[in-house]
């Protein structure tokens, strides 16, 4: 535990002991929201010219290199262009849920990464319920894009809305489901007991992650699948469908409402993925016992860059679904192998106790066994289903 | 296997990422204004007008016969002659335009001057950094930003003005050998006229008639 760990606790603690004491706790709150705040909104700024230069790359092209140095200002060009936009609300809109609308989007979104633990003490909330206060907040974005859509009187943007609802309704069973195995095995709501329940290490010095285990394989990958969808990313991004609905529920703001939503997005995006990084990727704990030197928050950035890096990667490569492929993969298959994960995680759980030689690899290929055969299955069957022609059921 | 489609596509995109900065030969984008293409020799952007030789002016091909302005469709083109005759390349008295402008933002580049123009006079150009600040003016170009060298010409479409220059200096000859024989020849003009038929013959008696009519029935000649 060096000084480079405990800098930005001690930098808080110092700068809240310039106070008196009763306003101490106050003072520390403004300070944990002031750097939560900066540190993500620069995030933001980074993730758009990272993201589109990576995806050009990925599509053999350069991306944007015009503003500043290889691009680097590009974010800002961008951010003055929205902010001297004009910002155009409908003649017919329902005004005051236009305007409240990005607001109610990004302002939960905020609130969730109260919860999370970015480094050792360096959790701004520590909840005993953190990750139901995480997932409360975080739902509360189905409501924004609804008064999105319905607020704009815009046949696109209701369709937009309300595709978006059940898409993120669909992905919030699943999204939700492959975490309680993490739960029921850390015993515990709270992230910060999730992350030391990951702390210890086996023999060979490697982490025990919960993504090295058969169940917390498959239920990182079922989450950031459902993460992918909650936050509307490629290949799931039908709320804003170009081909079809021009830009879904935000076809009808412009300026610096837009800017909201995208911002809202990406911070959704980052509130997942800091969330998966917790619960799977082992939080702020280094992955071997010999560099638990480097500073735990400098860990978990580099998790949250990689699994960033991964959406993009994914946005770069697969193309969108159609609605009822979405409906059917959420609800045919990734809502059947989340149930079935517990299970394994049960299993995993019960055979703990075997006491011999061959019993580590019996286990892991059993609880391998117990959630690939099923993955097998369920991919059939969902191909056949989605094979077969569509149907078309039109209302009386 | 299910999500074996999906792992190709993403080593795909992978390969692409690490090869984007290893091998610059991927990346097909072209920076635009630091590096350009070599143009095509079938491009063609807007019409410009050809001259021979150093001066502009005296050695314009065009001899203000209105057939471009005519024919052209979206009617981009404005000549007015001139009064003042200059002599063309085979020495005889020709035709030229006092005003011949061209407004680019009307031009469509449909290339409709082109074939119609009996002198090789009017071509088409590669330019295409025409953007201007000034709507109107910076637009209408008129016959000195037009006229461009036959060197230039010869630079943009090898092929056609390897054609043209070849069939002009094979005209010129003939000329020159039709001036020899008439110097040589004690006789006055009508005698050698009628027994050379190219071009000068039936162009000469024109100037003194008006212009338009005659100059239909000359334009074949030089053509072929």
């Amino acid at each position: 535990m060096n000084g480079l760990d405990q800098v930005f606790v001690r930098l808080c603690h110092w700068f809240a002991g310039l106070f008196p004491a009763s306003v101490q706790p106050l003072i520390a709150c403004i300070v944990a929201i002031t750097a939560i705040m900066v540190v993500f909104a620069s995030c933001f700024a980074l993730t758009t010219i990272v993201e589109r230069k990576v995806l050009g790359r990925m599509q053999n092209r350069f991306g944007p290199n015009r503003v500043g140095p290889w691009g680097l200002l590009q974010p800002l060009a961008d951010g003055l262009k929205m902010l001297t936009k004009e910002d155009i609300v409908p003649y017919s809109a329902d005004k005051t849920v236009h305007f409240l609308a990005p607001l109610a989007l990004t302002v939960p979104i905020w609130l969730a990464f109260a919860v999370l633990p970015f480094g050792r003490n360096m959790t701004a909330v520590n909840f005993n319920s953190g990750v139901l206060f995480f997932f409360a907040v975080g739902s509360a974005s189905e409501l924004a894009v609804f008064m999105a859509g319905w607020s704009s009187q815009n046949k696109y943007s209701l369709i937009g809305a309300m595709r978006a609802i059940a898409q993120m309704i669909s992905y919030e069973v699943p999204l939700v489901l492959s975490t309680v195995p993490v739960l029921m095995l850390a015993g515990s709501l709270s992230l910060n007991d999730i992350v030391a329940a990951q702390g210890t290490y086996t023999i060979g010095g490697l982490a025990r992650w919960n993504v090295f285990t058969p169940w917390g394989l498959a239920g990182l990958l079922l989450f950031l699948i459902a993460a992918t969808a909650e936050s509307n990313r490629s290949p799931f991004d039908l709320p804003e469908g170009e081909s079809e609905i021009i830009a879904g529920f935000l076809t009808e703001y412009s300026g610096f409402k837009y800017a909201l939503f995208f911002l809202g997005e990406y911070l959704g995006l980052f509130a997942i993925t800091g969330l998966a990084v917790t619960l799977f990727l082992g939080g702020w704990h280094a992955p071997f016992q010999w560099l638990e030197w480097v500073p735990s928050w400098l860990w978990f950035a580099a998790k949250f860059g990689a699994l960033i890096f991964l959406f993009i990667w994914v946005r770069a490569t697969l193309p969108r679904l159609r609605l009822d492929q979405l409906l059917n993969f959420s609800w045919r298959f990734m809502v059947p192998l989340c149930l079935i994960n517990l299970l394994v995680a049960v299993a995993w759980y019960w055979s703990g106790a075997w006491k011999s030689v061959v019993a580590m690899p019996v286990r892991w290929l059993l609880c391998a066994a117990l959630i690939a055969l099923p993955y097998h299955w369920l991919g059939r069957a969902l191909r056949s289903a989605s094979q077969s022609p569509r149907k078309y059921i039109y209302a009386e | 296997m299910h999500g074996v489609g999906i792992i190709k596509g993403m080593i795909e995109t992978a390969r692409n990422f690490a090869g984007s900065y290893t091998d610059p030969e991927r990346l097909i984008t072209v920076q635009y204004p630091e590096e350009k293409l070599p143009p095509v020799e079938n491009a063609r952007t807007i019409p410009f007008l050809v001259y021979d030789g150093v001066d502009a002016m005296a050695g314009l091909r065009c001899t203000a016969c209105m057939i471009c302005e005519k024919e052209c469709p979206p009617q981009c083109i404005y000549i007015v002659k001139d009064q003042v005759k200059k002599p063309d390349f085979v020495g005889k008295l020709q035709v030229q335009p006092k005003v011949f402008d061209i407004d680019i933002s009307v031009c469509m580049s449909c290339g409709i001057c082109v074939e119609v123009c009996p002198f090789d006079a009017i071509k088409m150009d590669q330019v295409f950094e025409l953007s201007t600040n000034d709507r109107f003016g910076g637009l209408l170009v008129d016959k000195t930003q037009l006229a461009k060298p036959n060197e230039y010409f010869v630079k943009l479409h090898k092929t056609e003005a390897s054609e043209i220059d070849a069939r002009r200096e094979e005209e010129k000859q003939k000329a020159e050998a039709a001036a020899a024989a008439k110097a040589a020849a004690p006789k006055p003009t009508p005698a050698p006229a009628p027994a050379k038929p190219p071009a000068q013959a039936p162009a000469a008696a024109t100037p003194p008639t008006p212009q338009t009519p005659a100059q239909p029935t000359a334009a074949p000649a030089p053509a072929k």
